[in-house]
């Protein structure tokens, strides 16, 4: 079976690394080749959605081509050159029709909105002449793109084995104006980069904002007191700090469960890590000592903290355990390595290093094997966050003097990197879940 | 029209310093341990805020990732030390940066290092801990903006800000 043997295809690649894919013509087989870089994006046809409003239907068909394509796994065949031009999710499609035009993966589907927005999809795999998928969505017809961004996934989890995270949203921080002066405040979008708001006024200085696992809570770093301290809100609405009597605190980052925020405080030069419950409490303290123990993150079980520190004379990443003590190095490679961030999937740890005069966005195993360096630039480019599917990364990267930084994305494999669009500059990308 | 005068040399004084950030910011000369102030006598009336920027010198700089004081940084900081020993009514806030060439969580954990560093210099020079109050800007705040270690060693610093 062609679809089962691409999907495994793809499954050994989020295993395995680089892979090529490509097909015989002759057989229509997919053949995997675990050696090399040159893998080959699935073709996929996708005619614009049906809908009694033509524009709608395209437009929505195109957000979704647009999705795929962005993947990286997929390449999304020229519209005009379709046998159909047009989705039909009434009928089977003519298969042989199909196939003639060389395409082995189908998407038809229909769109209308009235009340709410609602989508019918089918996925059709024409060399097996059967059905891959079929389902239908509904959402709110004031975000009428997310119809485009579930349907979205439902498409790249049919066939790429793994969740999708199209419909999802980003938490950054918004920057503007001169360098040495620069306005930075809270700002979400879709992943996408469109539907941007910004979430706090930029009279004080906000940084680092951690979207929580429920996708609707916040925490950050501000200057509105003068010294950085960690808040937490929801998005948008008042803000509270979460503890008080700390000179400086910064760096939170949610426990999975949302419940614990951990973060840093500096103190007379030392920087450790604290915990502290999410809607406020006493903190505990859980690295103690003269270094700079910062940037903390959980393991997606909760059980382990890894974070960045200083206490071996340069920065490094280690792990302990999730009430502090035993920490344990895990980076050795040359130069330094900060901004740990463990995937949703646990096999992997993102981050940040430094070597060569180059900034590097890189992936390790949390035993500290299997690195792999995904993205190398002269330029400042930092912060990694995962994709809830645990394929993609997100940083920001800075050209420096006095532009500023941008949105990228790159794929586990080191594959597509691409700029996201987000309006004016923009830094320290969170993330969020699937939405609910 | 003494008094005028008086504001006309702040003035002037004030107009100086404008000028020598911008001499050094664009300059690029690679002036670690100088930088803005140490003009020298004859800038700001005594005990005022512009003769402590101009002729103290309100800031100290740091080699890359370090937050060691450097003979300069300890020379500017013994005279800050003596100015303000003499003029005891003011408070201070000493601020900590850390140049763009590192990670923007880690910069503020340095900036607070490198601020905490000067503190406990000053404090060893006889100056009340009571005065002293400190925060860190980590990379937030740079004061040369360009692409290459001329500007990145200006902005390793700590500032001096007498209140």
């Amino acid at each position: 079976m062609t679809l089962i043997t691409r999907r495994n295809a793809l499954k050994l690649g989020v295993a395995g690394g680089a892979l090529a894919l490509t097909t015989h013509a002759s057989q229509a087989l997919v053949e995997i080749v675990v050696t090399g870089g040159n893998f080959v994006p699935l073709p996929i046809a996708i005619p614009d959605f049906a809908s009694s409003d033509a524009a709608f239907g395209a437009e929505i068909a195109e957000i979704v081509r647009a999705n795929l394509r962005r993947s990286g796994l997929f390449s999304p065949i020229d519209p005009a050159s379709l046998p159909s031009r047009v989705g039909d999710v009434e009928n089977e499609p003519d298969f042989a029709a199909w196939r003639g035009a060389s395409v082995d993966a189908l998407v038809m589907g229909s769109v209308e909105r009235g009340g709410q927005v609602s989508s019918q999809v089918r996925v059709w795999d024409t060399q097996a002449a059967a059905q891959v998928v079929g389902k239908s969505y509904q959402t709110d017809p004031d975000n009428y793109r997310r119809i485009a961004h579930i349907v979205s996934d439902a498409i790249y989890a049919s066939l790429s084995g793994g969740t999708g995270y199209f419909d999802t949203r980003i938490v950054f921080v918004s920057e503007s104006g001169p360098k040495a002066n620069r306005v930075k405040r809270l700002a979400i979008m879709d992943a996408d980069g469109f539907n941007q708001q910004f979430l706090s006024s930029g009279k004080a200085l906000t940084l680092g904002p951690k979207i929580g696992p429920n996708g609707s809570s916040l925490a950050f770093t501000s200057y509105e007191d003068g010294n950085p301290q960690v808040y937490v809100s929801g998005l948008g609405g008042q803000a509270k700090k979460l503890i008080n009597n700390a000179p400086m605190s910064f760096a939170p980052q949610f426990s999975p469960d949302g419940g614990t925020v951990v973060f840093s405080v500096s103190n007379g030069g030392a920087t450790n890590i604290y915990a502290a419950g999410a809607g406020g409490g006493a903190p505990v303290q859980l690295t103690s000592g003269s270094a700079i123990d910062t940037s903390p993150c959980f393991s997606p079980d909760g059980s382990r903290i890894c974070f960045e520190s200083d206490r071996g004379g340069s920065p490094q990443i280690y792990i302990m355990s999730a009430g502090g003590g035993g920490a344990q190095r895990i980076s050795f490679g040359e130069g330094t390595y900060s901004t740990p961030v463990w995937a949703p999937t646990g096999d992997f740890i993102a981050y940040t290093r430094q070597s060569g005069g180059q900034f590097h966005i890189g992936i390790m195993k949390p035993d500290g094997s299997g690195e792999r360096i995904l993205s190398s630039s002269n330029q400042v480019q930092e912060g990694p966050t995962w994709a809830p599917n645990g394929r993609v990364i997100m940083f920001s990267r800075d050209p420096g003097g006095d532009a500023g930084p941008g949105l990228w994305t790159v794929d586990i494999w080191g594959r597509n990197e691409q700029s996201i669009n987000a309006q004016g500059y923009a830094s320290d990308p969170s993330w969020s879940p699937l939405r609910s | 029209m003494r008094s005028l005068t008086l504001l006309t040399n702040i003035l002037k004084a004030a107009a100086m310093v404008v000028l020598v950030v911008a001499v050094a910011a664009c300059a690029r000369n690679g002036a670690g341990g100088t930088g803005v102030g140490n003009l020298g006598p004859g800038g700001g009336a005594p005990g005022s805020q512009q003769e402590f920027l101009v002729s103290v010198g309100d800031r100290v700089f740091f080699e890359t990732d370090s937050s060691n004081l450097t003979p300069t940084a300890q020379a500017t900081l013994d005279k800050q030390a003596a100015w303000l020993s003499k003029y005891s009514s003011y408070r201070i806030m000493i601020e900590g940066h850390a140049d763009e060439r590192g990670t923007r969580e880690y910069n503020i954990a340095l900036g607070a290092r490198r601020a905490s560093v000067v503190v406990n210099y000053l404090v060893s020079k006889g100056v009340q801990s009571g005065r002293i109050s400190s925060k860190s800007f980590g990379k937030e705040r740079p004061v040369a903006i360009c692409n290459d270690i001329s500007c990145w060693s200006q902005n390793r610093r700590a500032v001096t800000v007498v209140q």
